[in-house]
């Protein structure tokens, strides 16, 4: 077999689709920022051609799309230039939003495993807590979200907690279903032999149903990190827009702040890809220790 | 009824109905056998004919429904509980995260011997199959015979005097099929076990056995119980000699009887 190389293997592709990316954004900057310019022109009384548009699309202060420079250049104002305790620090945003996603997954995560223990190992769980769990995620989120920081505040329960829950909310439901798949994972004739040794339940559990479930607690794990940040934002909208990820973007679509927001969706994507990378290299170190077939 | 003391396995009218949606389907009707300590018994017959059922029913892992069984003079409950016999499955059925003596170890676990005890043993199971040096690896880097073979291992680790294997080299080729059979001979004459072997191979139940035991489907029933007159000292090329395929013959002619060979 060919050795694999990291630049035409892996640099390669993905910089070919992310070129392919920028120059449709750029395309696209163009178009929707051109109209702007147009009638600004037309008011003004001043004929203007294609060639003096087309640089004007690009450092527009409230652009219906900003060029990706523009994003960039937020980006990078807002995270290198700022100091991560100011208000306007995006890396100071991205923390709080951060912590509400990792407390509320890492609640999310025992929950779920715990449901998905009890479905496994008792029937009436089986029948009775199954439908609510799938019927929880029918609930738009957005719907949701608002009512649960409400009751806790009313509980006299506000800040990390009620934006975490939500978090939980989103998370807990694939570890539930990707934990009960795995749980019963194990092969009759695993279980069979089990029975012979004359093994105790958690016996069983600890040496057969928990390690034959690993690949698909991580494969969960990846899905329920990614919805656990969309949790935390969502979760930051209705409480008044003070800080984290989803505050920059409500605080930037009240002003009308287009560079605000894509730098803060950039800063959620790239922290949402961080997570999961994260929790892929577990995955990987994880199977390997469990001597999975490279 | 009596037991003798040197009975391993004593079934009396023994049957088993399972109850299915197509109605009820009769696995097991009025069987009647003594195993004897030391004894190797092969079962063997066409599919259906209840010689896994009657393997699994030894092991508790299915339940009679009439008639009586005792296993080592106990229930076939109490031996399970008593880790009285080790079971070798059709697969090997090995954990694919732990590797070769991990998987040995797994019975030694649950049963909690010491550490330093497990030790001892995975060594000298790995050297009763000839697997010794591969303990470290994972089952997915062994071929399936010595997959098979490590399976036999767990079995034997903990020292149950009675073996129960199902068809456990049903998925081999025939020269890997050989080889283990002459092995797993030379295995039961080194430990004193008694065995007890699922087969639907004519030659190997001739070749192991110091009694086959034939079976019929429709009900699933016994037959024929055959004893074998050919010495302990079995070479490969004792299924050439006229004696083997009498005996042959006759399990055939047991299995023809039973309507084995009908459409």
């Amino acid at each position: 077999m060919e050795k694999q190389s990291f630049f035409r293997d892996r640099i390669m592709p993905v910089g070919t689709i992310l070129l392919g990316l920028l120059v449709i954004w750029y395309i696209a900057t163009v178009f929707l920022n051109a109209p702007f310019e147009r009638d600004t022109a037309a008011r003004a009384g001043t004929p203007i051609s294609f060639s003096e548009i087309l640089p004007k699309t690009m450092f527009q202060e409230r652009p219906v799309l900003p060029a990706p420079h523009q994003v960039v250049a937020e980006i990078w104002d807002t995270t290198v230039n700022k100091p991560i305790t100011s208000k306007r620090s995006l890396v100071y945003h991205a923390w709080i939003t951060l912590s509400a996603t990792l407390l509320g997954f890492g609640i999310g995560t025992v929950l779920g495993i715990l449901l998905a223990v009890g479905i496994v190992h008792n029937r009436a769980m089986d029948r009775s807590l199954m439908p609510w769990v799938i019927a929880s995620q029918t609930i738009p989120i957005l719907a949701i979200a608002p009512m649960i920081i409400v009751v806790l505040n009313a509980v006299g329960i506000a800040g990390l907690l009620p934006k975490a829950l939500i978090s939980t909310y989103l998370s807990f439901f694939p570890i539930v279903v990707g934990m009960v798949k795995g749980l019963r994972s194990p092969e009759q004739i695993q279980l069979d032999l089990m029975h012979t040794y004359y093994a105790s339940p958690s016996q069983t559990f600890w040496k057969l149903r928990w390690p034959a479930s690993m690949p698909y607690l991580f494969t969960s794990l990846k899905v329920a990190i990614a919805i656990s940040l969309v949790g935390a934002i969502v979760g930051e909208l209705p409480t008044g827009a003070i800080s984290g990820l989803g505050a920059r973007l409500l605080a930037g679509s009240y002003y009308g702040q287009t560079v605000q927001i894509w730098s803060a969706l950039f800063m959620a994507a790239a922290l949402a890809a961080t997570l999961v990378i994260i929790v892929g290299f577990a995955h990987t170190a994880v199977l390997r220790r469990m001597g999975v077939k490279p | 009824m009596t037991i003798t003391p040197a009975s391993v396995v004593s079934a009396r009218n023994l049957g088993l109905t399972f109850e299915t949606n197509d109605g009820p389907v009769n696995a097991l009707t009025g069987v009647n056998l003594d195993v004897n300590k030391g004894d190797f018994v092969s079962f063997i017959g066409p599919s259906g004919c209840g010689k896994t059922t009657f393997l699994r029913v030894i092991a508790d892992l299915e339940k009679p429904t009439s008639g009586t069984i005792t296993v080592n003079g106990t229930t076939p409950e109490d031996a399970r509980k008593n880790r009285s016999y080790g079971y070798v499955f059709q697969a090997a059925a090995l954990y694919p995260w732990r590797t070769i003596e991990k998987n040995i170890a797994l019975p030694l676990e649950i049963m909690g011997y010491g550490a330093a005890d497990q030790k001892a043993r995975i060594e000298r199971t790995l050297d009763l199959v000839n697997l010794t040096g591969f303990g470290k690896k994972f089952p997915w880097q062994l071929s399936g015979g010595m997959q098979q073979r490590a399976s036999i291992a767990r079995a034997l680790a903990f020292d149950a005097d009675l073996l129960l294997m199902d068809e456990p080299f049903g998925a081999l080729d025939e020269i890997v099929r050989d080889h283990l059979n002459e092995q797993l001979l030379k295995l039961w004459d080194r430990t004193n076990k008694t065995i007890c072997f699922v087969t639907h191979s004519i030659p190997e139940a001739v070749y192991l056995s110091t009694k086959i035991v034939v079976m019929s489907p429709r009900p699933g029933r016994v037959t024929d119980v055959i004893e074998s007159t050919l010495p302990k000292e079995r070479p490969l090329d004792i299924r050439e000699t006229p004696e083997f395929l009498e005996i042959a013959s006759r399990v055939r002619e047991g299995l023809r009887a039973g309507h084995s060979y009908d459409e």
